[in-house]
């Protein structure tokens, strides 16, 4: 990365103040992916305590208390640590070079909406020292619990406030990035897919991520300023909570998922040397997906007592969501249907990503249904479920979007043997995993508690063997990644065969800077 | 550089308006929560009872060709250390009809406590047609150390009640509010003007039991 083009004004500087100050939006992608490797590693090292006390049943490692800290920040760290920063960070090394742009529209900005995020997630994690530890709520922070939980729980609200600023600037760059920077000639019905669905994604943050920082402040001013919202003694209703965070959370869904989709968008074609199908209804389904996630929230509470009518409103909606996600799926295979197909490893990440997601969307089918939700609410189907689609959709779209785009990035090849050892380690590892998780929900295993029948106890041995290989398997991952960073097979400019767009026209790696004058389109 | 002067201002235009509309997400996260209420009251969901006053009640024609049971349930919520349970366990009243029973609480601490009732009725089409007359629901209760009160409700059941709905169940969750010295006068006017009562009666249906 230390060929920079002397010749512009800027100097590039070297040792951690480069870091620090850096408004190169490859710097700052690097540092979002780097981030984002760190927190998974805590995040993922939580699950492993998790997984650890579930081998048997009864109580062996850690407290019950102690259990259900590490579920509520496994989840908060996974999401708001892995998966949308390395998104961020993905948009931050592709978008301005796949639009042909010098650069983000408000590099310094984009530098403060990465820096913000490292005291955020440490004091995410300091809320495990605070008195009474972290919160015991779940990633959810339902009141009333989270309105009787310790200092922790305010450290955590401080920490989804930030994260959630981070976001929100981030966002904000990449939608005045793509909207104003394009290379002249470049239309928004040119762009490619991950440009639209990070457009997409940046949009269905900026109205998603404020009602989430309502809520948890209206938790804070609950905890600490005599008000209501959700204590009943006082007239609120802890209900009115859940309306809330789902309001967020399920368009938070997509946020996770969509860039994925962009990700499955770029990578298909390439392999398969032929233009992505159906591009167009591809651009409509993200829209239209995203239009959808506003009106479906009630889905995650069909328990709460609702009525009947609302039931059915949230049932149809949520099974509408199916149609277009069905339309990018069947699009896919199409584009690999007849294509020169070849299976290097981000093939095989981009393959995988959309087989089992499609498991998880089957099985989100089958939570939609309110009846039949009844019986999986809260139960180890829906933790199988949300694994299928948040690490098959967006962790093994980030980790194949790494590979496809590692060459460009360091010049040099990755070790093609270990990157399909990584692969298939990561696909036994997360099946056995979670598959099993499917059969448990379904006989009735609760989640998010430390103990369980004993009638459980092989299939949860399955899970906990598979998530110690999932996880070893990640630090393969690690190693091949530096072992890239640090020499390997000179890679050319358009490093795959069947690659288009913008991005391979410039040398491998990239130049610290590119397109400072703008592409020339067609 | 002209045309490099004016991206920039483009990118900051765009960025100001692009927080506005963050600004603007935020206020509507805040506005979900009359938006709710609102709702549940238009609609009766949540259990939502309603109230009669006194015309309505004399107005009201008795069905006596139907038998409707209603059924009567309390519990004392989380930290509130209080005995509380209905007298009577249900009783028969035709639909237009009014009844009065009585609900039984004591307080099994040493300081003076005051509580709030929060009622629900189920099933939910039924609960808009259940209506309050009279409510120790309607106040916060105040009880001495060892003090106990049985405390009326007075209601009446509309005529037009859903054909299908032959039970229907008045339940109560009882919340711990302040300790009774501790709470002035003030306090208790704040926070029955914050709460207008139909809000407060929305709770019931949320917690378990
Ligand atoms: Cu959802």
């Amino acid at each position: 990365m230390a060929t920079a083009a002397t010749a512009h004004h800027e100097e590039h500087p070297y040792g951690i103040t480069r870091w620090l100050y850096t408004t190169n939006h490859k710097d700052i992608g690097t540092l979002y992916l780097w981030f984002s490797f760190a927190m998974a590693i805590v995040g993922g090292t939580m699950a492993l305590v998790i997984r650890a006390e579930l081998w048997q049943p009864g109580l062996q490692i850690v407290e019950p208390g102690f259990f259900n800290q590490m579920t509520a920040l496994h989840g908060l760290i996974m999401v708001f640590g892995l998966v949308m920063p390395a998104f961020v960070g993905l948009a931050n090394w592709q978008i301005p070079m796949m639009i042909g742009a010098p650069d983000m529209a408000l590099p310094r900005m984009n530098n403060w909406s990465f820096w913000i995020l490292p005291p955020a997630g440490t004091l995410l994690l300091l809320s495990l020292f605070a008195p009474g530890g972290a919160p015991q709520a779940g990633w959810t922070l339902y009141p009333p619990l989270t309105i009787q939980m310790g200092m922790g729980m305010d450290f955590v609200i401080l920490s989804v406030h930030m994260l959630g600023i981070s976001s929100v600037l981030g966002s904000i760059n990449i939608i005045a990035t793509i909207l104003n920077m394009r290379a002249p000639g470049l239309t928004l019905m040119k762009m490619p897919l991950f440009v639209w669905t990070w457009l997409v994604t940046a949009f269905l943050l900026l109205a998603a991520i404020p009602v989430l920082a309502g809520a948890v402040t209206m938790l804070l001013t609950d905890r600490h300023f005599g008000t209501h919202f959700f204590n009943a003694a006082g007239g609120g209703d802890p209900v009115m909570f859940q309306h809330v965070f789902w309001f967020f959370g399920h368009p938070e869904v997509y946020i996770l998922v969509l860039p994925a989709f962009g990700v499955f968008s770029q990578i298909i074609p390439t392999f398969s040397r032929k233009p992505l199908f159906g591009y167009e209804s591809m651009v409509y389904a993200t829209m239209s997906i995203a239009f959808l996630s506003f009106v479906v929230w009630a889905h995650h509470m069909y328990t709460v007592g609702m009525p009947t009518a609302g039931e059915l409103f949230f049932m149809y909606t949520t099974m509408m969501i199916a149609v277009p996600t069905g339309v990018k799926v069947f699009n896919w295979v199409a584009t690999m249907w007849r294509g020169s197909l070849s299976f290097e490893t981000p093939m095989l990440y981009a393959i995988a990503g959309v087989f089992l997601f499609t498991i998880g969307g089957l099985s989100g089918l089958m939570l939609s249904i309110t009846p039949a939700d009844f019986q999986y609410h809260d139960t180890y189907f829906v933790v199988a479920h949300f694994h299928y689609v948040i690490f098959a959709g967006s962790v093994l779209a980030i980790i194949g979007a790494v590979y496809y785009w590692m060459p460009k990035w360091t010049g040099h090849m990755y070790n093609e043997t270990l990157g399909k050892w990584h692969f298939w380690l990561t696909m036994i590892g997360f099946n056995l995993t979670f598959f099993p998780q499917h059969f448990l929900g379904l006989a009735g295993m609760p989640r998010r508690i430390p103990d369980y029948a004993l009638q459980f106890t092989e299939f949860n041995q399955w899970s906990t063997v598979g998530a110690f290989i999932l996880a070893l398997a990640q630090l393969l991952f690690l190693y091949i990644v530096i072992q890239t960073i640090r020499g390997g097979e000179k890679a050319s400019g358009r490093v795959w065969e069947g690659a288009e767009g913008l991005e391979w026209t410039v040398p491998s790696p990239a130049p610290y800077h590119t397109f400072a004058t703008p592409p020339k389109i067609r | 550089m002209s045309r490099v002067r004016s991206l920039t201002q483009a990118n900051r235009r765009l960025a100001a308006k692009l927080f506005l509309l963050t600004v603007a997400m935020f206020g509507f996260g805040y506005a979900l929560v009359p938006l709710y209420a609102v709702f549940c009251q238009l609609t009766g969901l949540n259990g939502t009872t309603g109230r009669a006053d006194a015309q309505e009640v004399q107005a009201s024609v008795v069905d006596s060709s139907r038998w409707v049971t209603v059924e009567f349930t309390g519990q004392v919520m989380g930290n509130l250390p209080w005995e509380f349970r209905p007298l009577q366990k249900k009783i028969r009243l035709h639909p237009g009809d009014t009844a009065v029973i009585k609900y039984y609480a004591r307080n099994l601490a040493n300081d003076t406590i005051v509580g709030r009732a929060v009622p629900s009725v189920a099933p939910n089409k039924a609960a808009p047609h259940f209506k309050k007359i009279e409510c120790f629901c309607f106040s916060q209760q105040e009880l001495k150390p060892g003090q106990s009160e049985e405390m009326p409700v007075r209601f009446l059941l509309e005529r037009d009640l859903p054909k299908d709905v032959n039970t229907l169940t008045l339940s109560y969750a009882f919340y711990y509010v302040d300790r009774g010295q501790a709470a002035t006068a003030d306090d208790h006017a704040r926070l029955a003007a914050q709460h207008s009562e139909p809000r407060a009666q929305r709770q019931a249906k949320s917690d378990p039991g």
